[in-house]
Formats: C-alpha cells, structure tokens, sequence
C-alpha cells in the first residue's frame, strides 16, 4: 500500500536531476519551494491552529537576514542559513509572546500577524539600515562556496532539502507530545489548559519553530535572486499563497502542503498557458479555495482519508 | 487535602461568590451543591485556576494556589471537567485521553498505553479509536473524567458530570466515581440533583445566591429547612412541615 506511494514520491523529487528542460527543473523549484513554505505555515496554522495571515513576516525576516549579512558584514552566505533560523524564531517568539499572552486566537490572531506583516513592510520601506525601498543587491559571485547556482538545480536541491527538514518536523508533531499538544489547543484551548498544557508557551514555540523555518525560505530566495526588497519580502501574496497551499492540501496533515503545492503550481501553469492576463492565478486560486472550503474542508488529503475509511 | 476560605468573586454589580469556605479531607467526595445560579461553577472555576478570585485562599496540600493558571494547578495534582463536555473532537477518544497521560510522561507510547489502560477501565474500550465527536452524552461525560485521570490526579474536580444522564447512566457513572475514589484520588463533585449526591458524598456543602449556607453529611443536609427553601423557595419548609 505504501510502498508504490514512495516509489512515485521518489520518482517526482529526484526526476527534475535528470531533467535537462530549465524551464521544468524551474516549476519543479518553485513547487518544492512553494511545498516548504506551506509545510512551515502548516507547523504553526495547521498543527495549531495559529491561521497566521502574515506568515511572510518570516519569509523576508530571512531574507533581509542573507542580505544583510552579507553586504554589510560581508560574511559568508552558508552562514545566513543558521542565523535566520534564529532570526525567524525569535521574530516569531516576539509576536508569539505579545499576541498570545493577550489572549488573541483565531481571526484576531490572523488581523495581528497581518498587522505585523505591513509594519514590517513599511520599517524596511523606511529604515536606511535595509536600504529602504530601493532594496538590497547581493554581488554577483556564483559558485557553491558562495551560495550561489548557476544550474537551478542545484537551488532545487537546496529546496528540497529543506522540505524534508520541514516535513520531519510535520512527521514529529504528528507523533510526539509537544504536537498532541498543538492539537489539543486547537481543538480547545479550555480543556487543553485544564488538562496540563501551559497555551501561551506550547503556542509561543510553535510559532517560533514555524518562523524559523520560514525563514530558510528567505534566505534561498536572496541567494537566487539575488535582489530582496519590502513588497517581495513582506508582500501580502506570499502569505496568502502558504496558507493556500496547507488548507487545500489539507491543514495539519503531514503530506498536505506537498500535494497543495503540487496542485496549485499545476493549476496556475495551466491556467497561464490559457490567459495570460496578471492577476488572473491569484483570481483562480480563490475559485479553487472556496471550492475546496465548501467540498472538502480536511484539504485534498481528506478524499484519501474518506476513500480509507 | 484541599482547603478552600475566604473566596469571593464578583462581576460588575453581581456578587457570584461570598466568603465561601470548605475543607475536603483526602481521600473523601465531597460535594458542592445549589440551585442553578448558585455560584457552584464559579467557585469551581476559582478552585481549578480558570478565573481569578477577588480575594481568599485555595490551598492545596498546604500551597497556596489561588491565582495560578489552570495548567500549573493540573501540574500540581489537581485536574477539572467541564459540566459543558469538551472534547478535543477532531480527535478520537484514545487521543483525548493521551493529552491527559501526556502530562506525566513525554514518551508517546507510555502515554498511549496509559491512555489505553484508563480508557478500559471508564468503558470507553469499543470507542477508542473513534472520534471523539462521535460519543453520546453519557460517552462525553466518561471521556472527560477519563481524561483528567489519565493526568495521574491526587484530587478530581467533577462538574456535573451526571446532568443529562438517564437512571441506569447514572447508575453507572456513581460506581465508577466510587471506583475512583478507592482508587486513591480525593473527589470534590458539584451536582445538581440531590438524590445523586446522597448516594455518593461522605460531605455535602449547599451554596445558594453565591454563599454557604449549609454544610454536614447528605442525610442532615436533605432535611435542613434552609437547603429546601434554597431550591423549592421561601416558605417551603413550613408548608412541607405542616403536611407532614
């Protein structure tokens, strides 16, 4: 029963190695991208039930890391990565600690990250140390050493890479304490209380872990682009399109966000193909939200549940 | 085991709860009772952590616990159900009582098998790997002591855990209280109906309009003139007196 279900998961990681196609190897990167982010998104909104709408706060925390990084200290790009993981968790502890000790849950919790998301937009509109709108310039200077690719495959490994870590630590949650009691405050939090489970701080580290994840994320961004900005690192879009891709994969389920990704990059390539007009996959990625709202609230994940059952 | 004085909580122009004072001895079920508005779930939810009271003590083997959350009194051996089931019901049952074991151990297959052992024994066996959702009332009441027991309790706080219970439910639920008891854990139970109580509490304590206004074992208690004025209303007693 598995097995076959590993063999085409293998299949579909590895494959874009052998493909020579860059545009493919390209949809494969920023699907495996795509996956990452909404399996950090599903850590904290799916598993807990902490539905940030400003999830790219995080995002461009890392990126802002690796660009500052470098072009004001001039240190390696490697070792952006373990820093925005601190960065990342401890902007997530921050707002953690702030919105869940008043007591914020649901749609206040999601207005408050939001919030958060365009205040961080603006100060890095403004503030001269993150160049204010004219953005950061990373220097050309490809190479492994240096963090960065000529072949996107490579990116794509890197990608890759982090969508396992990320996925373990779906597959921990899924097994261990600290996620049952995730869960548990996400289904309710008077009764997760009354039995033991400490919410400000069980809801403080989830959105730490989240955020540091996310933003590896912003690091490979800045390190393939070369180029960070505010609207690219604390746009609204990037938010929305993580949460997109763990509710239709399906929220709080290990494997949702990979198949939600997998799902929506298909839907907006072909979409593209059709009509070229801007906006109109954003406009699609509503329909396909709402559908999956109305039909199948446990995310695409929940026909595999129900067909078990 | 558990020493409650002074306690009062008010809200806005409302005094919920005056001055109420009790003592439940380890190893005792003891039971709060009142007529519906009495105060008896807010002085439940003072005693468990989840409303802070204005002023007096709740001691608890010999610490002061008044004004701690909920997760540190349950931390410290003391553990509430709701009289409104709350399920964790995107769960199934084994997981609900699992958060309960979680609490005194990290290993999840420890957990799981304390989960399974209680499970078992409240009667929730056919359940456990059902959605929590998908329980009756009576199966609702079960898994929320099963899951406070699961968290290894010294004291148990029972909030109406036989409202909407048929007879035989009740029945059932009054022996497995009594098995809880025996088994170690001191229970302190708020309930409604009277009956219920005599056949179970060593010690009754009447609150009504928010203060105590009776206390001794559940025979005296059932015949004190100012506990059937409290629920049947002012002048009761005489007029059930006179047709004695």
């Amino acid at each position: 029963m598995k097995a076959p279900l590993i063999v085409v998961g293998l299949v579909l990681a590895l494959g874009p190695f052998a493909l020579t196609s860059q545009s493919l190897v390209n949809f494969a990167m920023l699907t495996v991208v795509s996956a990452f982010l909404g399996q950090c998104w599903n850590i904290a909104g799916g598993f807990g039930g902490l539905t940030s709408f400003g999830h790219t706060i995080f995002f461009g925390t890392g990126a802002y890391t690796a660009a500052i990084l470098q072009t004001r200290w001039g240190l390696n790009p490697w070792l952006a990565l373990p820093a925005a993981l601190v960065t990342g968790s401890l902007v997530g502890a921050a707002i953690g600690a702030a919105a869940f000790r008043a007591g914020l849950r649901g749609s206040y919790f999601a207005l408050v990250t939001l919030a958060f998301a365009e205040v961080f937009r603006v100060l890095s509109n403004s503030l001269d140390f993150t160049r204010g709108g004219l953005g950061i310039n990373i220097p050309l200077g490809m190479g492994a050493g240096n963090f960065q690719f000529a072949d996107r495959r490579s990116t794509y490994a890197v990608a890759l890479a982090f969508l396992v870590l990320a996925t373990a630590a779906a597959a921990w949650l899924k097994r261990a304490r600290f996620g049952a009691r995730l869960a548990a405050l996400r289904e309710n939090e008077d009764a997760a209380a009354a039995l033991g489970v400490n919410l400000v701080r069980t809801k403080t580290i989830a959105l730490a872990l989240s955020g540091g994840l996310t933003a590896l994320g912003g690091v490979l961004y800045a390190q393939t682009y070369l180029y960070v900005d505010p609207a690219i690192s604390f746009g609204v879009e990037r938010s929305v399109e993580m949460l997109l891709v763990a509710m239709i994969g399906g929220a709080g389920t290990v494997w949702g966000p990979i198949l939600g990704a997998i799902v929506l990059h298909i839907i907006a390539d072909v979409s593209r193909s059709w009509i070229d007009t801007p906006g109109f996959a954003p406009m699609l990625y509503g329909v396909v939200l709402l559908v999956i709202i109305g039909l199948l609230p446990r995310g695409i994940i929940g026909i595999w549940e129900r067909w078990r059952a | 085991m558990l020493e409650v004085s002074g306690l009062s909580k008010r809200f806005g122009g409302l005094q919920a709860v005056r001055d109420v004072a009790l003592k439940v001895p380890p190893g005792s079920i003891t039971a709060l009772i009142g007529p519906n508005g009495a105060g008896k779930t807010t002085t439940f939810a003072m005693i468990a952590g989840f409303i802070r009271p204005d002023s007096g003590r709740v001691v608890l083997d010999g610490h002061d616990i008044a004004g701690r959350r909920p997760d540190q009194i349950a931390e410290a051996g003391m553990v509430r159900t709701f009289q409104i089931t709350q399920p964790f019901a995107g769960l199934t049952v084994l997981e609900n009582i699992r958060l309960g074991a979680f609490l005194r151990s990290a290993d999840t297959s420890a957990a799981t098998a304390a989960a399974r052992a209680v499970g078992l024994r409240l009667g929730l066996g056919p359940f456990l790997d059902r959605p929590a959702a998908a329980l009756t009332v009576a199966g609702r009441k079960r898994l929320e002591v099963a899951r406070a027991l699961a968290t290894a309790p010294r004291m148990l706080l029972l909030d109406e855990v036989m409202a909407g219970l048929n007879p035989t439910e009740i029945q059932e639920i009054v022996a497995m209280i009594r098995a809880i008891r025996d088994g170690g854990v001191t229970v302190l139970l708020i309930e409604h109906i009277m009956q219920a109580v005599a056949a179970l509490a060593d010690d009754v304590y009447v609150l009504a309009e928010g203060a105590l206004i009776a206390h001794g074992p559940p025979r005296a208690i059932a015949h004190d003139d100012r506990v059937i004025e409290a629920y049947l209303g002012r002048g009761a007693a005489a007029k059930l007196g006179a047709h004695a």
